[in-house]
């Protein structure tokens, strides 16, 4: 039945062996299952096209084994945070102590331990991520993590931040899951941060499931940074939305080596409402993809995604958005919009948005563009006395900002423009 | 305060200013006329500095000083400001963190101390205030969605904001009613002094009711034909421009 073929597939299978037994099986088995029919995805393979993961993984690094002991973490930002580190769950690095009334945290091993169905029924990916291969494979083989209940009615004012950062001092694969549940009418507000501690290129595969019962509304920011040119990073986000729910999302990409960003969002109920806005910050040999698959599946949802490339250098940018409407999903308003800014000659970006129709009373639109920095706009800006280079960084900065003009939350907002502020200082001063 | 001497530039492969001699005093308020397409465009942004807008012999002084060698943020910095006929619209650019952006950098650039908030942030609500600019309008990104009028109003509240040495006014009369025309010639005529001088362009001599120049100058062919008072624009508001046209078919 397996017909795993490369040296990669062949690591991999280990791996499995290896995690097989760590709760889960039978969700870790369909994983697995689903993995092994396609493999590591090249591109051949139509969704990962402009992402040739199997080339840029080579032999896949060892698994993670320990983390490191101690560790200082700076803040950037007054929200709770939870740690998972090199794969491990981190109780003494989190604030666990902290969480307010309505927030219950544990680590993935123990969810899975315990084993609850509702849990681990949330857990998997049994519609529209089950067919991608590194999501099936991040199921099969997860480490560890995070499981969060926030009960009904909930109304959590600090942000609870994820925080998922590799730290060995050599190469190695992580595998992580979080998982994040709001109860009927919660609402809270999520930091999602992805980062490296060490100059060793890591392979992070790590997977952010959010289930939103009726009426709950979440807000994500999402914050790639760290990397090295070797790394590679393949973050899902996994997301159903029963009806009325909302989440509001926006999410940062910045740092070196190969990411992915892949989103499958579904509106399970109606009126229902999703805003996936990003912006990607370019630079050396980034290699930034953003992949999503918005579904309506039931009457009147709303979508929005607004997505700006910023490429400066060799960086290289990829959207693929994809909005379905299923039958029956009648009064679908979607709307879908990728803008790149190319910096230098060798930048380049790949935009493929597709719509999939199938209820006639919708409104959907979708629009992708590609150029340079206006002429117009820097010769108004420089003949208002802002030197050539101070007026290319208000120009992407103001074309930065109209993907971040949904976030409510002031301090992560701020958080978000200081990090564009810092690429831009750098972009002035060499 | 400008002494522009036998200039010539072309854009592209065309000539488009062809022998210009120009001279305007501090104080003083040079109007511009001439008929569509002779280049009155072309002389403001040359004197800006923009990129494509290349003088091949010629010479454009400002208080003796060469300015056709520097950027645009240098020309600004000396105290060039050009309001533009069509103000470029920037989104995701707070206005007011524009306005501020702008006059720092030419302060930077004069090694003048940069503005803190509180100074800034009076001026620019005073300014507003006289132009009848709403307070809102200035958090709203620069000129993105606003009305022609709205636009024209910013360009002199930056005008106001900078305080420049030659402002230059590009056509800022079209597509405003009478309104509009009259709040922008006050702005206008409230910057006037015997240090600035003003180059203002216009098709019309309506503009020139509302700010009265010292000179008029005739622009056709890429030249200046003709220099006067201000009885050269009631002229040309009677005759129109043939005199002008015909001299190139001759």
């Amino acid at each position: 039945m397996i017909k795993l073929a490369s040296e990669a597939e062949a690591t991999l299978s280990s791996f499995y062996e290896e995690m097989r037994d760590k709760g889960a099986p039978r969700l870790r088995a369909a994983g697995w299952a689903s993995f092994s029919e396609s493999g590591v995805p090249n591109r051949r393979v139509e969704s990962w096209h402009y992402t040739d993961l199997k080339t840029a993984m080579g032999r896949p690094a060892p698994l993670a084994t320990a983390s490191r002991a101690a560790l200082s973490l700076p803040r950037a930002h007054d929200s709770l945070r939870l740690v998972t580190l090199d794969g491990v769950f981190r109780p003494d690095l989190s604030d666990i102590a902290r969480l307010p009334d309505g927030v219950i945290a544990q680590s993935l091993r123990d969810a899975l331990a315990q084993g609850e169905p509702h849990v681990l029924s949330a857990l998997a990916s049994a519609d529209i991520g089950a067919q991608d291969p590194i999501l099936a494979l991040n199921a099969a083989l997860m480490q560890d993590g995070v499981v969060i209940q926030i009960a009904p009615g909930a109304a959590i004012d600090r942000a609870l931040e994820l925080t998922t950062l590799a730290s060995a001092e050599a190469a190695q694969s992580t595998y992580t899951r979080a998982l994040v549940m709001l109860g009927e009418g919660a609402r809270a507000t999520v930091v999602e941060t992805l980062g490296a501690l060490s100059s060793a290129p890591a392979q992070d595969n790590c997977a952010l499931v959010l289930r939103l019962a009726p009426g709950a509304r979440l807000d994500l920011v999402t914050h790639f940074s760290g990397g090295v040119d070797q790394a590679i990073r393949v973050a899902s986000l996994l997301a159903h939305l029963d009806a009325g729910a909302m989440i509001n999302s926006f999410a940062l990409i910045e740092g070196e080596g190969l990411n992915r960003r892949q989103i499958f969002a579904r509106l399970d109920g109606e009126n229902a409402r999703a805003v996936f806005n990003g912006a990607t910050l370019g630079r050396g040999r980034l290699h930034a993809d953003t992949t999503l698959i918005m579904d309506h599946a039931k009457p009147c949802g709303e979508s929005r995604e607004v997505f700006r490339n910023i490429l400066d250098d060799q960086s290289v940018g990829v959207f693929q958005g994809k909005v379905i409407v299923r039958p029956g999903a009648q009064k679908t308003d979607g709307v879908m919009q990728s803008k790149a800014l190319l910096l230098s000659e060798q930048a380049a970006m790949n935009n493929k948005p597709e719509l999939e129709i199938f209820a006639d009373d919708v409104q959907c639109g979708h629009g992708a563009t590609c150029g340079r920095l206006d002429k117009d706009q820097l010769f108004y800006l420089t003949a208002r006395g802002l030197p050539r280079r101070e007026a290319e960084a208000l120009l992407i900065e103001g074309f930065a900002n109209e993907a971040m003009d949904a976030i409510e939350d002031e301090q992560l907002r701020a958080f978000l423009s200081d990090r564009v502020s810092a690429w831009l200082s750098r972009r002035i001063s060499r | 305060m400008l002494e522009i001497k036998d200039l010539h530039v072309s854009v592209g492969e065309r000539e488009i200013l062809k022998g210009l001699t120009l001279s305007v005093k501090a104080g003083e308020v040079a109007a511009i006329m001439g008929p569509n397409g002779t280049g009155k465009s072309t002389l403001s942004y040359v004197i800006a500095g923009r990129e494509g807008y290349e003088a091949t012999t010629g010479d454009v002084r400002l208080n003796g000083e060469n300015i056709l060698d520097l950027d645009p943020a240098e020309r600004a910095a000396k105290g060039v400001f050009l309001a533009f006929q069509y103000p470029v619209e920037i989104p995701g650019v707070a206005t007011m963190t524009f306005l501020k952006a702008a006059l720092n950098a030419q302060r930077r650039a004069r090694g003048e101390p940069e503005l803190q908030t509180p100074e800034f942030m009076k001026r620019v609500k005073e300014a507003a205030a006289s132009l009848g600019i709403a307070q809102d309008m200035l958090r709203r990104p620069l000129n993105a969605g606003f009305s022609g009028g709205e636009k024209k109003r910013m360009e002199i509240l930056q005008m106001a904001l900078l305080q420049p040495r030659l402002a230059i006014l590009d056509e800022t009369d079209s597509g405003l009613d009478i309104d509009a025309l009259r709040v922008v010639a006050d702005g206008v005529n409230a910057l006037r002094s015997p240090e600035r001088a003003f180059i203002v362009i216009t098709h019309y001599q309506r503009l020139l009711e509302y700010i009265r120049p010292d000179s008029v100058h005739v622009m056709a062919q890429g030249r200046i034909m003709r220099s006067g008072g201000p009885e050269l624009a009631l002229e040309l508001e009677e005759r129109g421009y043939q005199d002008y046209i015909a001299q190139e078919a001759a």
